[in-house]
């Protein structure tokens, strides 16, 4: 069986683990290595590092810090955050990253997802959509969740799959930071229709969103930061509860 | 290259990125270099073959650059070699997914595209290996996760070491005499891929001894 899998995102600015995190025993809590190595320990299936300083410095700069944190790591590491061109991706997988994700960019010129898909094949290439109820569907916005696109979310996905993605980051604006949950439907209906892994994101609070995500919404993997990073959640006490839950998970 | 002594070489024909495995051998506690030519491998203690994209593509490049006919002699000579997903499906005769184009041919065997219907594929994630048995898998059990990212699965004549399932069943891990290979990425797979790498480490010294 294939398990379905757990995914802190560490926010980073400036080389630093931004919105907090409250680990014991971490010598560095700001340090992305110490927490994405911590976090591993804990039994993570994968980190998604999501660096918000990348749009204005550049993605060559953020490669040192991803650097340090794969050099850490023995599970994959997906990289996110200002990536809009070939070569930024290069240096970021270069630097020891195992995936790259892109929004803006992606939507701005979607040829990119071709591109990244020829070059490093379709596995290195996450397309994150976010996206906002409205009516009975789902916007897609871009710029970190500011700027509303001419494109519902369900057809940007299929129309990304058939681009190259190998896998949909779908996060929805409306859930995230609210705890209250995953948004299950959209998640469900991405699902039904993508041949591609989609990952879940925004709205995590407690165990049992989980369990949602992976049985209702079919979802391959779940994204959460502030559960983790607030230990309201504790990785390896989520994956015996979604066992017991009928959930294939790594234990 | 003439510092290459015992040490293993982890073989760089262009197929990507080399950094992840560089980085678990040193976790491992491996004496590792990239090797960028065929005479580098003339004193080596190791070889590991990594490898992502396509089987045509890569056996093209081991072909231009001479690397073929250098890891041949070498698996000849019983030096240890690690194949690592696409490194491990070279190491056969041929491939559904390049047809024509002609492998490394060290170990007997099959590639063909998974059948995995109704599934999303590549394969990509973590999966169970079961069946397991061998050097290179000492210690590892069957049920332990490994991290896969595959669209073709091998079928061995005689030399399956783990087998997985996704769709179909296929060897997640071959073995015969000091030619390993794992269709997951042993690098990328925690605890018990770091196993894996250490007990290849361990069989390259006990060879070298």
């Amino acid at each position: 069986m294939t398990a379905k899998r757990i995914i802190p995102c560490l926010d980073v600015k400036d080389g630093r683990v931004v919105k907090g995190v409250n680990f014991v025993n971490l010598t560095d809590a700001g340090n992305p290595a110490c927490v994405a190595e911590a976090y591993q320990k804990a039994g993570a299936d994968e980190i998604v590092f999501l660096d918000i300083t990348a749009s204005v410095r550049g993605a060559e700069t953020v490669a040192h810090t991803v650097s340090a944190v794969a050099e850490r790591l023995s599970i994959p590491l997906s990289v996110g955050g200002g990536i809009r061109t070939e070569s930024d991706a290069t240096a970021i997988l270069r630097a020891g990253a195992d995936k790259v994700s892109v929004n803006t960019a992606a939507i701005r010129d979607p040829s990119l997802i071709n591109r990244l898909a020829d070059k490093f094949g379709r596995q290195c290439v996450v397309v994150a959509i976010d996206a906002k109820k409205q009516g009975e569907r789902y916007r897609v916005y871009s710029q970190g969740g500011r700027r509303e696109e001419e494109l519902d979310a369900l057809e940007w996905a299929k129309e990304a799959e058939m681009r190259g993605a190998g896998e949909i980051l779908l996060t929805s604006i409306d859930r995230d930071g609210t705890n209250k949950g995953y948004e299950c439907e959209l998640t469900r209906a991405v699902s039904a229709s993508a041949k591609i892994p989609v990952i879940v994101s925004g709205g995590a609070g407690n165990m049992s969103h989980f369990a949602q995500a992976f049985t209702f919404a079919q979802a391959d993997a779940a994204l959460a930061a502030s559960v983790f990073h607030y230990h309201k959640i504790d990785i390896g006490e989520l994956k015996k509860y979604l066992r017991d839950n009928g959930v294939c998970v790594r234990i | 290259m003439n510092n290459a002594k015992g040490k293993t070489a982890v073989i760089d024909y262009g197929a990507g990125n080399l950094h992840s495995v560089m980085c678990a051998l040193r976790r491992a506690g491996a004496d590792a270099f990239v090797a960028e030519s065929p005479s580098e491998l003339c004193d080596c203690g190791g070889i590991i073959l990594p490898g992502v994209g396509a089987f045509g593509y890569a056996m093209r490049s081991l072909r231009d650059s001479g690397f073929d006919i250098a890891i041949k002699g070498a698996a000849k000579r019983g030096v240890p070699l690690l194949g690592i997903c696409l490194g491990m499906q070279i190491l056969f005769s041929e491939s559904e997914e390049s047809p024509g184009e002609e492998g490394l041919n060290i170990l007997p065997g099959k590639v063909t595209l998974l059948k995995a219907e109704g599934l999303k594929t590549p394969h990509m994630g973590w999966t169970d290996i079961f069946d397991c048995g061998g050097r290179l898998l000492q210690g590892v059990n069957s049920g332990e996760f490994m991290y896969f990212v595959h669209s073709f699965g091998v079928h061995s004549e005689g030399c399956r070491a783990a087998a997985a399932q996704y769709g179909e069943i296929f060897d997640a891990a071959a073995e015969r005499g000091n030619v390993f290979a794992t269709q997951f990425h042993p690098e990328k797979s925690g605890e018990s891929g770091a196993k894996i790498l250490r007990n290849f480490m361990r069989i390259c010294e006990e060879e070298n001894a």
